[in-house]
């Protein structure tokens, strides 16, 4: 079922109404794990998994909720699905799961999750909000990889471990070039990200108020 | 006074140089919305010191005696050291926390009115804020004792309170700048946290 309004509720996370830059919804855990893009990708997959997730699983139960009581049932599906996948990284991904430490658990308390169940889900049909998770989802997965690629390029001339600066331009090997320690450090991650905000808005027009 | 230096230690430096906010991010969500004016700032930073302040050492109390590896050992029935409940930390320090704030809410209302006024909206609101959950896993993996963990919850929301403090009164001022176009709201925010956080980072090598 590939129709126009499917799409665009996938899409339309990725630029125009992303979770991180127009939403600010779960900066938190942005900023804290884009050091290197390994665990930025890995904290990406976990969150499509349990957005995704929750978001079915709240669709699928949105007329049997009372609304009263309804944000502790939506913790209760979260903190689930969190705990299945942490789990997970512990077993099969160990050494990622480690430099995570409690960030993967932090998703619980992650605003983009409750935020999309209580916004979207409690409204929409299943299928319609799985894909608005996987949406929601790829675009804060999008920002984490810009984010954590910009602060890997700079902080260690690397990609995913891998060396892009060659070895003859850095000081000390004959050339002039010297990482910037900043990109490592939490205010790199803050002017990254704050540099991503003015570049996204502007080409989109969003305003705030 | 070997121990009062110590914990004095360990409050300066969850305040200053491991600041949850400006070093660990947590909190990013409520920091950013609710930073738009200074009282508001104000009231969210007391509830969450507040808040942080009994929930750590609670949560400290349930993963001691409950979920720990051996916690059980107390119940005195055998094979009890083996249990590692240690799994469902997650959604027993959620669960915990939401309990927490709802009598925390109760208590003030019937006690100080007047605090519950000002606190307001704001005690549910911090219920799923990063910076409490962050707080208590923290505690888990960094292995406080006690005291420790009170200390450590405490200081850990005084320093989220000095940072939306500080942000608050940089907005207020903003409003009479003229910052470019799409870097007004969250960019610039962002920005003059990062600068911030600069700032703090020179207070890392203090030692009393």
């Amino acid at each position: 079922m590939a129709t126009r309004k499917n799409f665009s509720i996938v899409a339309g996370p990725l630029s125009r109404s992303n979770p991180i830059t127009t939403q600010v919804l779960g900066v938190c855990s942005a900023l804290a794990v884009t050091v290197k893009v390994d665990t930025a990708l890995v904290m990406s997959g976990a969150l499509i998994f349990v957005l995704v997730g929750s978001n079915t699983i709240v669709s699928a139960l949105r007329n049997l909720i009372p609304s009263r009581v309804r944000i502790i049932v939506m913790l209760t599906v979260i903190a689930t699905l969190v705990i299945v996948i942490d789990q997970l990284l512990k077993a099969f991904l160990y050494d990622i799961s480690k430099q995570l430490s409690i960030f993967v658990g932090l998703i619980i308390t992650n605003c983009i999750v409750l935020g999309r169940a209580e916004a979207f889900a409690l409204k929409n049909s299943m299928r319609e909000s799985a894909l608005d998770g996987l949406g929601n989802a790829m675009g804060y997965g999008l920002i984490l990889l810009l984010v954590a690629a910009a602060r890997e390029l700079f902080g260690s001339g690397s990609l995913l471990g891998l060396q892009i600066v060659p070895d003859f331009l850095y000081a000390g090997q004959g050339g002039w070039y010297v990482n910037n320690g900043l990109m490592l450090l939490a205010p790199g991650a803050f002017i990254i990200l704050g540099l991503l905000i003015w570049l996204q808005r502007t080409v989109t027009g969003y305003r705030e108020e | 006074m070997e121990a009062l230096s110590h914990y004095l230690n360990l409050a300066v430096e969850t305040i200053f140089i491991k600041n949850i906010l400006l070093a660990y991010f947590l909190g990013m969500c409520s920091f950013l919305a609710i930073s738009r004016k200074v009282e508001t700032s104000i009231g969210l930073g007391l509830a969450v010191v507040f808040v942080n302040g009994i929930t750590v050492p609670v949560n400290w109390m349930i993963h001691e005696y409950l979920l720990g590896q051996g916690a059980l050992q107390w119940t005195g029935i055998a094979g009890m050291e083996q249990v590692d409940l240690s799994f469902l930390t997650f959604i027993v320090f959620i669960a915990t926390i939401a309990a927490m704030v709802q009598l925390v809410e109760m208590v003030l209302d019937r006690v100080s009115p007047t605090l519950y006024q000002s606190l307001g909206i704001f005690l549910p609101l911090i219920a799923v804020n990063c910076a409490i959950l962050g707080s208590s896993l923290f505690m888990v993996e960094r292995e406080y004792d006690l005291t420790e963990a009170a200390v450590f919850g405490a200081s850990a929301g005084i320093g989220f309170f000095l940072a939306i403090v500080t942000l608050a009164t940089m907005r207020y001022k903003l409003k009479y700048s003229n910052v470019p176009k799409g870097l007004r709201g969250l960019g610039i925010a962002m920005l003059l946290t990062g600068l911030i956080s600069m700032a703090y980072m020179s207070f890392s090598g203090i030692n009393l």
